[in-house]
């Protein structure tokens, strides 16, 4: 990160740091992994460090997710490609493995939440954690995800619905695909 | 039995992004639509459920730490006094055989920023040299014994001597590289701060002290007697110019 000059670095420091927890949410939800979130978030900061100088004021926590949500795309792409083409998979879902930590600390209703929202496709799955864990506005979304706002109202109202029937229905029985 | 404005009014009004006008509109729709009043108590529902969960997951702390470090590299914190355990590795073989290159101004930089840059590289060293484990040296107090040890090491004769009875007591050396370059490092300790003076020989004419400060750390560099030297350290400024003024005599 040493290409920043003394003056950048602290505004570096001032504007995108504060959004290190958004960062790291968003890929977390991204991945369903936390060590991959790490990995991934870590990487992302430095690739903002790289741009910051093209980064000319406005929104930084829109900024900095922006580059999060496209670094965690190269990511999902070079690591686990099935994931981006498959909307809905069970296998997938099954894969992740609460550690025995989560599960306690959760209570029921959030590892089941946690396990719903897993399984949504990624787009779906990102949309409504900007919204409703980060609460970004559509403008906001818009800007991350690189989608027209309109869009965002829809994807919404689809990854709502998406999330209510996985919370109802047994995962088993589940089959969305809509995208 | 599904209403039009479902999918795309309704997630507007109850994400609060309509204008006043849309809202009031969407609201005299509400009135006589069932199945939307139900969709927004479903979302409210579904909305408040994601909020109790605490699903925001937060970064780890090291994470923070590792991004503001990376950032940072002469984060202040580090500069605590530490004693000089100097871990004796095999490093210290492949320092031996560095020759010392010739100076070098820069052709683009002018001497001043120049000077400067060379100083925040310097001051860098310093902090690096911080961390324990980061070089070889000796530790001692005494001057023929840091003194002895630099022999054979250098190309040039090293002035060590110690300035413990005006407050500035030595406490070892080490060999550092600075712009590829080996250099010598005496180190001082005062009060609670410890001083690295970094000498190299030098083409330059004589110069008078500059100083300057890189995140926190004071720098201190002038040229005599065809050496050149750079003293970095968290104390004041005024105290690394006392030891500028013993050293320079």
């Amino acid at each position: 990160m040493n290409d920043l000059d003394a003056e950048d670095r602290l505004r570096f420091e001032q504007l995108v740091v504060p959004h290190v927890d958004a960062a790291f949410n968003l890929a977390r939800w991204l991945l369903r992994r936390r060590e991959d979130a790490e990995e991934v978030a870590q990487e992302a900061l430095l690739r903002a460090c790289r741009f910051f100088r093209g980064f000319h004021g406005g929104d930084a926590r829109a900024w900095l997710l922006q580059i999060v949500r496209n670094t965690c795309y190269s990511w999902l792409e070079k690591n686990r490609p099935r994931e981006l083409m498959v909307e809905f998979n069970e296998e997938l879902h099954l894969q992740t493995c609460p550690t025995p930590e989560t599960i306690a600390i959760a209570g029921d209703d959030r590892e089941r939440l946690t396990r719903a929202l897993e399984m949504l496709p990624p787009r779906f799955r990102e949309i409504l954690v900007l919204r409703e864990l980060e609460g970004c506005s559509y403008k906001e979304i818009a800007a991350i995800t690189s989608i027209p706002i309109g869009t965002v109202m829809s994807s919404l109202s689809r990854a709502r619905r998406q999330l209510y029937s996985a919370l109802v229905n047994s995962p088993r029985k589940e089959a969305v695909r809509e995208m | 039995m599904k209403c039009d404005f479902a999918d795309s009014l309704l997630q507007g009004y109850f994400d609060g992004e309509l204008t006043a006008a849309g809202a009031a509109e969407f609201e005299r729709h509400l009135q006589h639509c069932v199945h939307c009043t139900v969709e927004l108590v479903g979302l409210d529902l579904l909305s408040g459920r994601l909020q109790l969960a605490q699903l925001y997951e937060a970064a780890p702390a090291w994470l923070r730490k590792k991004i503001r470090a990376d950032l940072r590299p002469v984060a202040p914190t580090t500069a605590k006094p530490q004693p000089l355990l100097w871990h004796w590795l095999a490093a210290a073989a492949a320092l031996l055989v560095l020759a010392i290159a010739g100076w070098r101004m820069s052709p683009v930089l002018g001497t001043d920023d120049y000077q400067v840059e060379l100083a925040e590289e310097i001051v860098d060293a310093h902090v690096h040299s911080l961390q324990p484990g980061q070089l070889t040296g000796i530790s001692s107090n005494d001057e023929q014994t840091v003194n002895g040890w630099f022999k054979g090491k250098l190309t040039f004769a090293l002035p060590v001597r110690d300035f413990a009875n005006d407050g500035f007591a030595l406490q070892g050396g080490r060999l550092d590289v600075v712009e590829g370059r080996t250099v010598a490092v005496l180190v001082y300790a005062r009060h609670e701060h410890l001083i690295d003076v970094f000498i190299w020989p030098t083409r330059e004419p004589e110069k008078s002290a500059r100083v300057g400060e890189r995140q926190g750390y004071q720098w201190v560099a002038w040229q005599k007697g065809k050496m050149e030297f750079c003293a970095v350290s968290d104390a004041a400024s005024a105290e690394l110019e006392q030891l500028h003024r013993l050293i320079a005599g």
